[in-house]
């Protein structure tokens, strides 16, 4: 539904509950911007992209994209999933394993012409540097490959935010490297904001524009990824950067 | 003395255990994945109460059965009023006990099946923008198939070879409610080893095809969705 006179562009979240799994969260991420969500396992990273996927609901809270209003508890707004145009990369990547990449990707596109689909479908497979192998079920794709499908996938939505969860966790080091190269580069084209939740600092540093560093549910700091990593507000902000870096 | 084998019990199982498998095919579908994801506090009674023929003996799921067709329970007059006779000693009624006793041999491997895909390929769905109807028949449906074959030819063979219930609730009149299993004991009873034995072959070889098939294809789409 259609925001009330503050329509802005970009994404603003906030999400407020106690249990069963504690929140206190509030962010904005403006169109193109990436914001990457850190913080230790259990402290509400996973769950606030799902909340702003459509696929958690929180006791309370507000989520509004480019003057769309998703989620308002007070006044009893919530767009399902299906309806937000929201492209997610899983951590599993959670490709359909029977269906082809191609026919992966194509079933994002369902709202453009049939005679189009395949063609643009194949369009974005390109872009993610995936053309060969587009006809294959995803057992017999590489980690790699799978992840660049997850993304073309993703992108097949036309989605107006894009939500990374944990991107590179299933794939070894060589690999994840150049997958972040490979991100780093398609991000700049990406006009719409972007969330990327990690654990880890490295991915944070070379992908994100803002750091939002995340512990039990509640924002401890947010703001530009040298601001965060240079002058850490408080001394447990430090502590869990320390700990992110340690994780790569 | 040999006599000539009577082929139609076996015409009437084949028939019992298709209509059978038509009847629960719907059903199993939409219980089997609501199972599957219900969260309701009454699952572990309600999967229970579906298990019941699996471990009561034949002969008393028979018994209530009878109890309900005849006309001394509202269900069986309520029957009666409607088609002018009763359920017991009828195809219809050997129609109904078997879909009843059938329940968990279609509803457990396609409830298993669904359980087994992963909560994320339907989150991937929702975010992909599918309807909950393409989301069923394009993904879920795809994935279970396997164990909804199981659970069909399970359904189907056990139809072929049930025994109890049927004597109990249909006895034994030719073109009605003499089904394969019921005509083998008849002829061993009447001393006619060379037809029971004839039956009992098509029926043994009839129930390895189908289970092998049923294997056989489990096989390739697991692969195939590996």
């Amino acid at each position: 539904m259609p925001d009330d006179g503050s329509a802005r562009r970009g994404l603003q979240v906030r999400l407020s509950q106690r249990e069963p799994i504690p929140l206190d969260t509030e962010f904005a991420v403006g169109a193109g911007e990436v914001m990457a969500l850190i913080g230790p396992s259990g402290s509400g990273k996973s769950t606030t992209l799902r909340s702003i996927a459509g696929l958690y609901r929180p006791a309370d809270g507000r989520i509004a994209c480019n003057g769309s209003v998703w989620l308002d508890h007070d006044a009893g707004v919530f767009v399902p999933a299906r309806q937000r145009r929201v492209g997610l990369v899983f951590q599993s990547y959670a490709l359909f394993p029977h269906l082809t990449a191609i026919e992966n990707v194509m079933e994002a596109m369902l709202d453009v012409p049939a005679a189009e689909r395949r063609e643009q479908a194949h369009a974005l497979l390109r872009r993610v540097h995936l053309d060969s192998v587009i006809e294959r079920r995803p057992a017999a794709l590489s980690g790699g490959e799978q992840q660049r499908v997850a993304v073309a996938r993703a992108l097949g939505r036309r989605p107006e935010v894009l939500l990374l969860d944990e991107p590179f966790s299933a794939v070894d080091r060589v690999t994840r490297r150049a997958l972040r190269r490979e991100l780093a580069d398609l991000r700049r084209d990406l006009p719409m904001p972007v969330v990327l939740v990690t654990h880890d600092l490295d991915d944070a540093a070379r992908l994100a524009d803002r750091l939002c560093v995340l512990h039990k549910g509640r924002v401890l700091q947010t703001g530009p990824v040298g601001e965060v990593m240079n002058q850490p507000a408080t001394p447990e902000v430090a502590s869990l950067l320390d700990l992110a870096d340690e994780a790569d | 003395m040999t006599e000539t084998t009577d082929w139609q019990p076996l015409w009437l199982s084949l028939r019992l255990a298709v209509l059978t498998v038509l009847v629960l095919m719907p059903l199993t579908l939409v219980a089997g994945r609501w199972l599957a994801l219900t969260q309701v506090r009454t699952k572990p009674v309600i999967e229970a109460a579906l298990a019941l023929p699996l471990v009561l003996p034949p002969t008393v799921i028979g018994f209530y059965l009878l109890n309900a067709f005849g006309l001394g329970s509202w269900f069986g007059q309520a029957w009666y009023r409607l088609f002018g006779h009763t359920l017991v000693f009828s195809f219809e009624g050997l129609l109904v006990a078997s879909v009843i006793v059938n329940v968990p041999f279609a509803m457990q491997p396609a409830q298993r099946a669904f359980e087994g895909i992963a909560a994320d390929l339907r989150d991937a769905a929702a975010t992909c923008g599918m309807s909950r109807w393409r989301t069923f028949w394009r993904i879920e449906l795809a994935l279970a198939w396997p164990g909804i074959l199981t659970g069909i030819v399970l359904t189907f063979a056990h139809t072929l070879g049930e025994f109890g219930v049927v004597l109990m609730v249909g006895g034994n009149i030719p073109g009605e409610t003499r089904t394969i299993a019921i005509a083998i004991y008849d002829r061993v009873q009447a001393f006619d080893e060379g037809s029971a034995g004839q039956m009992a072959a098509a029926l043994l070889a009839l129930s390895v095809f189908s289970m092998a098939l049923a294997y056989l294809f489990s096989q390739r789409v697991g692969r195939r969705n590996a």
